[in-house]
């Protein structure tokens, strides 16, 4: 009986961790974002983006590249989606914009724009397989723990280390610079801080690109190591599982990254869970839903209360009251 | 120059500009801008087959418009509008399915349940904004994730483990023999009727009655309704029951009318979130949505034209929808150009 519940972690702790990398970089764009006070529901087209671009820098240069093609292809795909954030800074917050439609514009012309160049460049509706893909990595002496170094420390994919440093650099970030705290303020009361001096069009500007940017980065990483291609459905609604996250993890990086680590092992569940014991009893539509229904509970209350930002939509205008 | 010359203005720029962009799209990836939109205009209409598919694929976008339309107007935005619509395709289609009942009893009753389960799917973000102020936009979005992976375990457990059900009865159908003679045997039914019905009750609803009045006092300032005596979590939780029983009546479309099944889906119809399209370029207003629905359904389904006949991929058109929803959602800044040029003009003279 235990020796099958540390088996069963064997297979799912890794895998939850691997699931969750992409989760917890867009997640933490998401929290930039909505800091600063500009809701960000593009999230699912800015990492549709960014997995279209990694995987099309990936095939075009692997041969180029060699091993560092993955890595390269993360910055491709950054500089993709921030661009493509920009779309959205400039119409939530110049435009003054629903930042919610603007959202779903930028979803729509993502998935679409993708598609378009796919077909246009293969000729058909997905991509081929790359060849160069990310590595997995034990860490040295910390993989000979016994139990918690098979756990953790094993032949992990080198982008979940990457992804909870993101995580913890923007708790730093956020929580213990100036710039933290002027974001955290233009998000909040944008007019107070528009008084002290700061520059609430600049700061959200910021925001939203680093969203964008971090969103580009976890759909490439989820392009180059779960799906390996992309089609129409390669993302399908990771995007939104990363809002979630955002949501349930209280718009604070740490919980963020919590969250995605949680939802990572929901998703990974439902999906090798009819290949293990005990799990396969449970059916596996409960476990497509489970993040979703967590996140409504959460924002009900029923899991501590969830409070967002409070200019958290509002576009900002000067003067106003 | 008045403000309802203004409305009329922006979203017709908007899609002006759409159409450009979408060109502009065509020349730098070395395609015909004039051969791809030659293409959509003959996939639109044709002949009388494709005017018949097109009027069919209009039917559902009104409906979705008219329930994102109308939970704007409270004051709400109902982004659940595709997974009220996949819970409302799944409950006409049950019924269809489970039941052989007289046709004046099975089709109404059909129709209901898909009304009444994107009611329930709407009640949900509803109540939680009324009780709980939790804000709809995020309710709704995981909502059309539940109602997806809700309905494939359904569609999976009463097909028998299959990927589709079965057709449904005859007497649950809304295929019309009428409408498929006049259109060379497109798949156009009754449903257009029912959903230029569903216009006329939005406009009765929001002008005629008290509801009404009092769904768009909360939508302006729901301080100052409550202030005026009103139930506003009442008025809440009506309008998303309500924006989610048109949404589920979309479903009923594709369900009772246009594939007379219900199949398990990898992904969303993408008709829910062309509603919100929908209702922006129609301002909201139910003779809007008609307009709205017109143009993007019959962009959405002359699209499927374009391939074949101009090897161009169909996503230009998903492209040109998209650039719309942006032009519409910075109508400020549309606006600001149209009063300095207004202005100009003035100084001129």
């Amino acid at each position: 009986m235990i020796s099958d519940i540390i088996n069963i972690l064997y297979f799912i702790v890794p895998s939850a961790i691997f699931y969750a990398a992409p989760l917890i970089l867009v997640a933490i764009g998401g929290v930039f974002s909505e800091r600063s006070g500009v809701v960000n529901i593009g999230l699912e087209g800015l990492m549709v983006i960014g997995a279209f671009t990694g995987i099309l820098f990936n095939l075009f240069y692997a041969d180029t590249f060699g091993d560092a093609t993955p890595w390269l292809a993360l910055i491709a795909a950054m500089v993709a989606a921030l661009l493509l954030s920009l779309l959205h800074a400039v119409a939530s917050i110049s435009f003054r914009a629903d930042q919610v439609v603007s959202g779903v514009a930028i979803n729509l012309l993502a998935i679409a724009l993708s598609l378009y160049l796919v077909k246009k460049i293969f000729g058909k509706g997905q991509t081929d397989f790359i060849t160069e893909r990310f590595g997995r990595y034990s860490v040295p002496v910390l993989s000979d723990i016994p139990f918690i170094g098979d756990l953790f420390f094993k032949s992990v994919y080198n982008t979940s280390y990457f992804a909870i440093a993101v995580a913890i650099i923007a708790w730093f970030v956020i929580y213990k610079t100036p710039f933290g705290l002027r974001l955290r303020a233009v998000g909040e009361h944008p007019m107070a801080a528009d008084t002290m001096g700061i520059n609430v069009t600049k700061m959200r500007y910021i925001a939203v690109m680093i969203s964008g940017g971090l969103a580009g980065i976890g759909g490439a990483i989820y392009a180059q190591t779960i799906s390996n291609d992309f089609g129409h459905a390669t993302i399908n609604g990771q995007g939104f599982m990363a809002l979630a996250a955002m949501i349930f993890g209280k718009w604070h990086p740490i919980g963020a990254l919590g969250a995605a680590l949680f939802f990572g092992l929901a998703q990974s569940l439902s999906i090798v869970g009819p290949s293990l014991d005990y799990i396969k009893e449970i059916p596996s539509v409960f476990l497509l839903i489970l993040p979703y229904v967590l996140t409504i509970l959460a924002l009900a209350g029923f899991i501590g209360k969830a409070n967002a930002p409070k200019a958290n939509g509002k576009p900002y205008i000067k003067g106003e009251r | 120059m008045s403000n309802r010359v203004t409305n009329i203005l922006v979203p017709l720029i908007s899609v002006i500009l759409g159409l450009l962009v979408g060109a502009v799209i065509m020349l730098i990836s070395g395609y015909n801008p004039i051969t791809g939109y030659t293409a959509l205009w003959n996939g639109i209409f044709g002949d009388l087959y494709t005017i018949g598919e097109t009027l069919r694929q209009i039917t559902p976008y009104i409906l979705a418009g008219l329930a994102v339309a109308f939970a704007f107007r409270a004051g709400l935005f109902n982004i659940g509008v595709e997974g009220q619509l996949i819970v409302g395709w799944f409950a006409a289609a049950y019924v269809g399915i489970a039941v052989e009942l007289p046709k004046i009893i099975h089709l109404p009753l059909a129709i209901l349940a898909a009304a009444a389960a994107g009611a329930l799917w709407g009640f949900v973000p509803g109540l939680l904004k009324a009780k709980f102020h939790v804000h709809e936009v995020i309710v709704t979005i995981m909502m059309n994730y539940i109602a997806l992976h809700v309905t494939n375990a359904l569609i999976k457990t009463v097909s028998g483990g299959g990927d589709r059900t079965e057709k449904i009865f005859t007497s649950a159908s809304l295929r019309s023999e009428f409408f498929q003679n006049l259109t060379e045997f497109s798949r156009l039914h009754y449903g257009l009727l029912i959903a230029l019905a569903m216009v006329g009750v939005m406009w009765i609803i929001l002008e005629k009655t008290t509801l009404g009045y009092e769904l768009k006092a909360v939508g302006f300032n729901h301080n100052a309704s409550k202030y005026a005596g009103m139930n506003v979590n009442r008025n809440i939780i009506l309008a998303m029951v309500i924006s989610g029983a048109f949404a589920g009546l979309a479903g009923a479309m594709e369900a009772l009318g246009t594939f007379e099944y219900v199949s398990s889906k990898g992904g969303f119809t993408g008709i829910g979130f062309d509603g919100i399209a929908v209702a922006l370029l129609g301002m909201n207003t139910p003779l809007g949505v008609i307009f709205g629905a017109t143009l993007f359904g019959s962009l959405k389904y002359g699209a499927l034209n374009m391939p074949s006949e101009a090897k161009i991929p169909l996503e230009i058109v998903e492209i040109v929808i998209a650039v719309i929803i942006f032009f519409v959602a910075s109508g400020y800044i549309i606006r600001l150009l149209l009063l300095r040029a207004a202005n100009k003009k003035k100084e001129a003279k």
